[in-house]
């Protein structure tokens, strides 16, 4: 390989890191004496979610559109990748009194 | 002997009306010692039921539903010892306490005359009304009545796990028909 060949792979390289959009966020929304807080999150497309469960009761992020369904044990987190954008509105399963709104941008 | 506000509470949970509670004067509220035994009590008698339920149950909803109540109620009643132990507070058996576990046994023995679809439904809108009925008494009678600030604050976790378990039942309720 010529070593200018290397050189262009180098600058392609560092403008590909310079395109490539901001490193996706991780959105916290806890769980807490059977209280989603939050209420109400914003997210983007690509963003991770992390719910978290300090409760000692099992809990679920179920999305009232099917979009998702994390399972969270007690005292347990878990994310959930967003994939598309809209108001999702969600609940847990066991404790349909337990309710949220994740709002995800473009 | 009836208006005393154990046998009101008892009342109110067999006929599903908490209004009955408020003719209860306040000066025989129930005791710290009472509140905790009829509370654990009150999570015996579901967790018995649901796991009847789990034997004989035959739709998929309502053998989870059962599944959640034992969860569930086990994990309130598992911090109610520790607190009462902590509290130093012996549970103290009561009226209300006795006519609950009556009631319940009575109500299994019903339910287990039924099976099939038929089991499933009168399971589920007994757990519909059993938690209403709980529920009214923890808001009007025994959170009010409680003394100590945790038990207090134990109470209003399991309102609010019971007013879950309530609007879950309405939604098995609901699938069924």
């Amino acid at each position: 390989m010529k070593p200018g060949r290397l050189a262009s792979i180098a600058l392609a390289v560092m403008f590909l890191s310079m395109v490539v959009p901001a490193r996706a966020a991780t959105i916290q929304i806890t769980m807490d004496n059977l209280v989603i807080s939050p209420a109400e999150m914003s997210a983007k497309v690509g963003d991770i979610v992390e719910w978290i469960n300090k409760d000692i009761f099992a809990h679920t992020a179920t999305a009232t559109n099917g979009d998702f369904d994390v399972a969270l044990p007690p005292k347990k987190s878990a994310t959930f990748v967003v994939k598309k954008a809209g108001t999702v509105d969600y609940y847990c399963r066991y404790h349909p009194n337990m309710k949220a709104t994740l709002k995800v941008e473009p | 002997m009836f208006f005393r506000p154990s046998a009101a509470i008892a009342a109110a949970v067999l006929l599903s009306s908490p209004a009955l509670l408020q003719g209860a004067s306040a000066a025989d509220k129930p005791t710290d010692p009472q509140i905790a035994h009829i509370a654990y009590t009150a999570g015996v008698i579901d967790i018995n039921a649901a796991k009847h339920a789990m034997k004989k149950a035959k739709n998929k909803d309502v053998k989870a539903f059962a599944e959640d109540m034992v969860r569930d109620h086990e994990a309130v009643n598992k911090q109610a010892l520790a607190l009462v132990k902590k509290l130093n507070v012996t549970p103290e058996d009561n009226d209300t306490s006795r006519a609950l576990s009556k009631q319940a046994s009575d109500k299994l023995a019903e339910l287990d005359k039924l099976s099939g679809a038929a089991f499933d439904k009168a399971y589920v809108q007994n757990e519909v009304a059993y938690h209403k009925a709980v529920n009214g008494a923890l808001e009007t009678q025994l959170i009010p009545s409680a003394s100590n600030n945790e038990l207090k604050s134990l109470l209003q976790t399991g309102l609010k796990i019971f007013q879950g378990h309530q609007q879950h039942a309405e939604h098995v309720a609901a699938e069924l028909k």
